[in-house]
């Protein structure tokens, strides 16, 4: 009896260390003792995700949470995947995930209800047209003439009105399918979006759309970041946000980006 | 020529026979009362006639004409003839005076400045000039269902069709709405009326017809049948009814 | 007994007064005990913070009520249009089903299948599929528009509703009425017109009334083809602040909108059944 006993500490004991091998910033904050749980969207869309299964780690969101997972001690096996939306995320009560990661932009008042890591991306936001107005001038008073869409739920909504101030009122959407029906109905002829989301439509959802141009991120007061969502206080953020500076640091994150992230430089800039 | 003569006239619905080969004659001017337990066939028998239920079989002669030809436009028919309900069915949604001049209106295309001179008058004449602009569920079941006979009077029929018109009147509002039938036969309208006043068809009637399942079993003057019934199922009848 | 009689009230008329009164009591209490728990227990439950910030935000609806009232003239705006088109098609479709004619039969086969059709299908899915399908077919602008089609799927789905309720309105007047018209010599056209419909509708207004509820609410599933009425400018805010107080602040404002109607509605049937018996 006495030996089972004592075989069967042997056997926690050991696994308590393998846990805390796992970890040892992250050990005793995150959701399930040695697992790292990550929500992305549902689905998940490219580029940030590859056919919106991040367990691969294609695609650069997926990359850079393994990357950080990783810096954090936690094996790949590790990584727990979730889904939720956005109003799950930022619901008042205990949370499914660890950290939350869906093109999330960093603003003050989402920060006062959630925490945000470090960011993981800058990002331009990009003007998407429609195949009958791929001819307008990549100037804001060309642009402001053109029938807007964006996604409601997003930063490009303020960014359409303080930027671009469009004469008639937007239409918004759901989600970025929405956005290309009504792009596709000749419903709107232009959608702000950030830069690889756009260039993902404009090359794989929408037929002879074309990005036109990207306002420059350093050139805004507020430019658009990314970064991992989690709840109000979470212990953990101190562990993501060293992780990701020393990504940041060694080059990895750049080159994550440089990999999955197309080169936008062929994007003219437009002056604003 | 009878204004109004039945030959062999037979009604079914479905398996059951409610008018069996009914033969009957109204001389213009003349109040034919129907007499029968419920259910022998009487309010079938003048809804066929108003052509508001088909006849299966037989002919019905309105001048000489038969109105009973299947694929005939009921219409023009029912406008000669005219019809008073138990339940009265006055419009709700009208006053009085509304119900009375719908139909003139609508059939006969009559303006309403043509028409209400006429029509006030019938109201004056049946003693309810007072009552024209009310609502029907602001009279009174004697009120309405005299309301319910200018309403088919407006449209100057050259027959009415009466459907046991006093059985859901309270017995003191009866009497007034019998008055009515009186001033009708004395200005010479033509009458058919299905009728419990067994009191009122002995003493207004021409003739009196008694029907059982469907046929008309024994019929003649008031005196003869109600004091001297030939036949015993009328006995039998008339000795529960004039209980 | 004699002041009794003084103050004009008859024995069953004290006894009831009393009744009265006792109910009365009992009912303030017990409504006080109810409300005096929320105010105590609810804010002591853990989460209470949390859900306060996230929902009852007062500083986020200050910020953005005025905004919401704006965005709901665009809900009024396609309930305007939307209302009247419902009632008459929903009246052409009842009276199209209940088509006698052997000519109208296909006008009658149409109407079942639209009833069929459109109340089986969510108002959410006739919205995108007719909101984007259709304009998505070639039109010009601006007959493309989002809200053109979108109340076009309201229309089409709440006239279906709306038939149903007029059929039944229609069924409800009886029999008798048709046979008394009938006997005065009017053509079954003019029977309906002038003697069912008046009735049939007057029948009907209490359930067309809620149904006039349900569509001021349901004008904003167009929020998902595109318009910014008042639920997506909420949406809007909610992502921007991260916070759910601006969806309270557009219920509260529907609430303003539906409560009086929706008492009105009540009033009315409760009115009917008292007519009636």
């Amino acid at each position: 009896m006495t030996k089972v006993l004592s075989i069967v500490a042997a056997t926690l004991a050991l696994t308590s260390t393998t846990a805390s091998a796992g970890g040892h910033c992250a050990a005793g904050k995150t959701l399930t003792e040695g697992q790292f749980t990550i929500a992305t969207g549902n689905p998940a869309y490219y580029p940030w995700v590859l056919d919106d299964a991040p367990e691969s780690g294609q695609g650069f969101e997926a990359a850079v949470a393994y990357a950080v997972a990783a810096e954090m001690g936690f094996a790949a096996d590790d990584v727990v995947w979730v889904r939720s939306s956005f109003d799950e995320a930022i619901q008042p009560g205990a949370k499914n995930f660890d950290v939350n990661m869906q093109q999330y932009s960093i603003t003050a008042a989402r920060d006062e209800v959630v925490d945000f890591s470090a960011p993981y991306y800058t990002a331009p936001m990009a003007v998407l047209v429609s195949p009958g107005a791929t001819e307008t001038e990549a100037t804001l008073e060309a642009l402001r003439e053109l029938k807007w869409g964006a996604v409601g739920s997003t930063t490009a909504v303020p960014k359409l009105a303080s930027i671009v101030q469009p004469t008639s009122d937007p239409l918004l959407y759901g989600d970025n399918a929405d956005v290309n029906a009504a792009m596709s109905a000749n419903q709107i002829d232009a959608a702000l979006f950030d830069l690889p989301t756009a260039l993902f439509l404009s090359a794989v959802m929408i037929e002879g759309s074309k990005v036109i141009g990207q306002f420059a991120p350093d050139a805004s007061d507020n430019p658009d970041q990314f970064g991992m969502l989690m709840e109000e206080g979470n212990p953990l953020k101190a562990c993501v946000d060293e992780a990701l500076t020393a990504l940041t640091e060694s080059g990895e994150l750049a080159a994550i980006e440089a990999t999955w992230l197309q080169d936008t430089t062929g994007v003219p800039l437009i002056d604003f | 020529m009878a204004k109004l003569s039945l030959r062999g006239v037979v009604k079914q619905f479905g398996a059951n026979t409610v008018c069996d080969g009914i033969d009957l004659n109204v001389e213009e001017g003349q109040m034919v009362c129907l007499i029968g337990a419920s259910g022998a066939g009487k309010s079938t028998l003048l809804r066929c006639i108003n052509l508001l239920e088909a006849v299966e079989d037989g002919e019905i002669f309105l001048d000489g004409e038969d109105i009973a030809e299947p694929g005939l436009n009921p219409q023009g028919v029912r406008a000669r003839i005219g019809m008073v309900f138990q339940s009265f069915n006055l419009f709700p949604h009208m006053t009085a005076l509304e119900n009375a001049m719908l139909a003139p209106r609508r059939v006969h295309g009559r303006s309403k400045a043509d028409l209400v001179g006429e029509v006030k008058e019938l109201f004056t004449r049946f003693g309810l000039a007072d009552r024209m602009h009310n609502y029907p569920d602001q009279l009174s079941g004697g009120q309405q269902q005299r309301v319910a006979i200018i309403r088919a009077l407006a449209m100057r029929p050259e027959v009415m069709l009466f459907d046991e018109i006093t059985s859901a009147l309270d017995p003191q509002l009866v009497g007034e709405v019998l008055d009515v039938l009186l001033m009708l036969k004395q200005q010479g309208m033509t009458m058919v009326l299905a009728t419990h006043e067994m009191g009122f068809a002995r003493q207004a009637a021409d003739k009196v017809c008694f029907l059982k399942d469907g046929k008309i079993i024994e019929e003649g003057p008031p005196e003869a049948l109600f004091d001297a019934p030939e036949r015993e199922e009328t006995k039998a009848f008339l000795a529960r009814a004039l209980k | 007994m004699t002041t009794i009689k003084a103050a004009g009230m008859t024995r069953r008329e004290v006894y009831e007064a009393q009744q009265r009164k006792r109910s009365l009591i009992i009912a303030a209490t017990s409504t006080l005990v109810v409300v005096a728990c929320l105010i105590i227990f609810v804010p002591m439950s853990p989460g209470w913070e949390k859900v306060q910030r996230s929902f009852f935000n007062g500083d986020v609806l200050s910020d953005t009520f005025p905004k919401l009232l704006d965005a709901f003239k665009i809900n009024l705006m396609i309930f305007a249009w939307s209302a009247p088109a419902i009632a008459i098609l929903g009246l052409l479709i009842a009276l199209a089903r209940d088509a006698k004619s052997p000519a109208l039969f296909p006008l009658r086969i149409f109407g079942a299948a639209f009833t069929d059709i459109f109340r089986g299908v969510p108002v959410i899915l006739t919205v995108y599929l007719i909101g984007f399908g259709i304009p998505g077919l070639g039109l010009p602008r601006p007959w493309n528009s989002p809200y053109i089609w979108g109340s076009l799927a309201l229309i089409l789905t709440y006239s279906a509703y709306v038939a149903e309720i007029f059929r039944s309105g229609i069924d409800s007047v009886h029999q008798s009425q048709r046979s008394a018209a009938l006997s005065l010599g009017l053509s079954e056209r003019q029977v309906m017109r002038d003697v069912v419909l008046p009735q049939a509708i007057r029948n009907v207004v209490p359930s067309q009334m809620n149904m006039l509820i349900a569509l001021q609410k349901d004008v904003s599933l167009l929020s998902f083809i595109g318009p910014v009425e008042i639920f997506r400018q909420a949406g809007v805010f909610k992502s921007l602040t991260a916070n759910f107080t601006p969806y309270v602040g557009a219920a509260i404002i529907f609430l303003i909108v539906t409560i009086p109607a929706t008492r009105y509605a009540d009033y009315l049937m409760s009115k009917q059944r008292k007519d009636r018996s």
